[in-house]
């Protein structure tokens, strides 16, 4: 690598319009621009259309005489939440992120060394491509049955679903973040005598930044779906499992209740990456 | 006054390291650039010494081997044939004495303005602390004091180039290389750049190797302007600036400073030196 770029002269200031297109799944600056940041004003117009939504659906329910089991009352879900969380939730809940959190983790961190690696190596990564594309694009839900065949009705086969549906999303996002060469910036760290190592840590690394920032965001969204789905697919527990549960008792304020939960975690994660990403990729917005 | 280690003598005479001992010796370079489509000859047996305190500017049209023969004395690549000597030793790889400056400021966008000037410290290992009084200087002089926190995005391209060059004399080079490094910014702030570093050249006494494509910001800053012929890149001519300095903007207008722009307009083009008869003075004398 050090070799190719020895012979390679810069042009300069070519980079700035590709960048902004490159990541236009999520500009950090336009994110700035809705919603989260709004003023108390704004704040206040949006709780209140919310407000009136929700007030809606309770009257029409009402009213329409909507039966039960399509949607209960707004009103009902709230109190099964909020009554039933801490017995009949909660516990599912923890199995869930459980699952979410060591698959993600474990998915995220291989995807992640993984791209760092292999982009060193064009012909590696074209040979390996393909492949990163098929895990990526197959459902992993499909191979649950699959896993719970070898390892049993336990964590492991959904912890193991998780990994493979995150770990490809976070390879592929970050992978293209770490084939950007800023030839410039790299001339500038080897004119300090910055090692092989150094560049990879002071620049190639922060280019790739805001790319992996997004490819955990997408990958921890595509973790949480297959975690509920491989719950649903085969397990005691968990809040895919209690989906189904709860459906074949038509008790559907319950049902709606573990919605909201998981609608609950998916904002979450969404989140959790946007403040990432604003403190630490903010710079290409 | 940054780092008064100018000789007192060498700072008041106008071409103050004529006899200043050789600092860095180019010797019959030449470098071709392999390509798909065949070998690019860039350089041209190039042989050229510069003595410690001097400042060199390199001229040439576009293409003819500028930033080939710069970055070749920064040791980030290799010639075909040829040496670059520094104290005496062979250049094979970036040493710690020399300091780059980009054409464009080269600031990563992730720092902000100070972090920026730490990047070469974080790279050498080195620790900031002894330096900072001095780089506090620095961002005083070139009018950044205040922006420390503010990310490059922030800050005009004569700031971010400023920016730069604190970075580069922050750690205190002995050899600065500036490859076109007012190139992308308008005449007026060039002209304050140019001020900034003869400033900067004076308190110092840095060796500094300055590639143009402008011929009277070279005569501006120059003990020596190298022009070459356009590519592949050959010695034209070696013209010795003795304007007395400081130098001034004003200084461009007079007709020694004209005449000197034409004479090197003309080695550019025919790619040799011919004396030319000093039409300005004779006209402002009849
Ligand atoms: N990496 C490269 N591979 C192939 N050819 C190159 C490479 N870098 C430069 N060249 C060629 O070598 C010649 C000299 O290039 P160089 O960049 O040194 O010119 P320059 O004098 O700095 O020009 P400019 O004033 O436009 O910056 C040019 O013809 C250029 O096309
Ligand atoms: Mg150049």
């Amino acid at each position: 690598m050090a070799s190719e770029l020895r012979e390679t002269i810069p042009t300069f200031g070519e980079q700035g319009g590709e960048e902004t297109q490159e990541v236009s799944l999520t500009n950090w600056s336009a994110l700035t621009n809705t919603g989260l940041s709004a003023s108390w004003r704004d704040t206040g117009i949006i709780a209140l259309v919310a407000v009136i939504i929700i007030l809606a659906a309770e009257v029409a329910v009402r009213t329409l005489n909507i039966p039960s089991y399509i949607l209960p009352a707004p009103s009902a879900i709230g109190k099964a939440l909020f009554t039933r969380f801490p017995d009949l939730f909660w516990p599912h809940m923890q199995v869930t992120l459980i699952e979410l959190l060591s698959g993600f983790a474990i998915g995220a961190s291989i995807g992640l060394i993984f791209a760092a690696v292999i982009t060193q190596f064009p012909l590696v990564e074209k040979i390996v491509t393909p492949y990163i594309l098929l895990l990526v694009t197959t459902p992993m839900i499909a191979l649950v049955p699959l896993l719970i065949l070898v390892f049993g009705f336990t964590l492991t086969p959904r912890i193991i679903a998780v990994a493979l549906a995150s770990g490809p999303m976070v390879m592929i996002n970050s992978a293209t973040g770490f084939r950007r060469t800023d030839l410039a910036r790299i001339a500038l760290a080897r004119s300090y005598g910055a090692s092989t190592f150094q560049i990879f840590t002071k620049i190639r690394f922060p280019l790739a930044l805001p790319m992996i920032i997004v490819g955990l965001m997408v990958g921890a969204i595509f973790g949480l779906l297959t975690a509920v789905g491989a719950e649903m697919v085969g397990g005691k527990n968990g809040l895919g499992n209690q989906l189904m549960f709860w459906s074949s008792m038509v008790k559907m304020e319950n049902f709606y209740a573990i919605i909201l939960l998981l609608a609950l975690m998916g904002v979450t994660i969404y989140v959790i990456f946007y403040w990432i990403g604003k403190k630490w990729a903010s710079w290409q917005a | 006054m940054i780092h008064a280690t100018r000789h007192p003598a060498a700072s008041a005479s106008p071409n103050g390291a004529v006899d200043a001992p050789v600092l860095m010796a180019v010797d019959h370079a030449t470098k071709y650039y392999k390509t798909q489509t065949g070998a690019v000859h860039a350089l041209e047996d190039l042989s050229l010494q510069i003595r410690e305190g001097e400042f060199v500017c390199i001229l040439g049209p576009s293409g003819c081997g500028k930033s080939t023969l710069l970055w070749a004395m920064s040791g980030l690549h290799d010639l075909t044939s040829g040496q670059v000597v520094l104290h005496g030793a062979p250049v094979t790889a970036p040493r710690p004495e020399i300091g780059m400056i980009f054409q464009d400021a080269n600031l990563l966008p992730w720092r902000n303005l100070w972090q920026n000037i730490m990047f070469p410290f974080e790279i050498k290992k080195l620790d900031p602390k002894p330096f900072e009084p001095r780089i506090h200087q620095l961002l005083k002089e070139v009018g950044l004091a205040g922006f420390e926190k503010k990310m490059p995005r922030e800050l005009s391209g004569g700031m971010q180039q400023r920016a730069s060059i604190v970075r580069c004399l922050s750690y205190d080079p002995g050899v600065i290389l500036m490859d076109e490094p007012f190139g992308a910014l308008d005449a007026f702030t060039r002209d304050e750049m140019n001020l900034l570093i003869q400033r900067l050249w004076m308190d110092t006494g840095k060796t500094i190797i300055f590639v143009t494509h402008n011929v009277s910001e070279a005569i501006f800053l120059a003990d020596q302007v190298v022009v070459l012929t356009p590519r592949p890149g050959r010695l034209a001519h070696i013209f010795p600036i003795d304007l007395p300095r400081p130098r001034t903007v004003e200084m461009t207008f007079e007709p020694d400073f004209i005449h000197l722009v034409r004479e090197i307009k003309m080695t550019i083009e025919t790619g040799r030196y011919a004396p030319l008869a000093k039409v300005g003075r004779a006209a402002a004398q009849g």
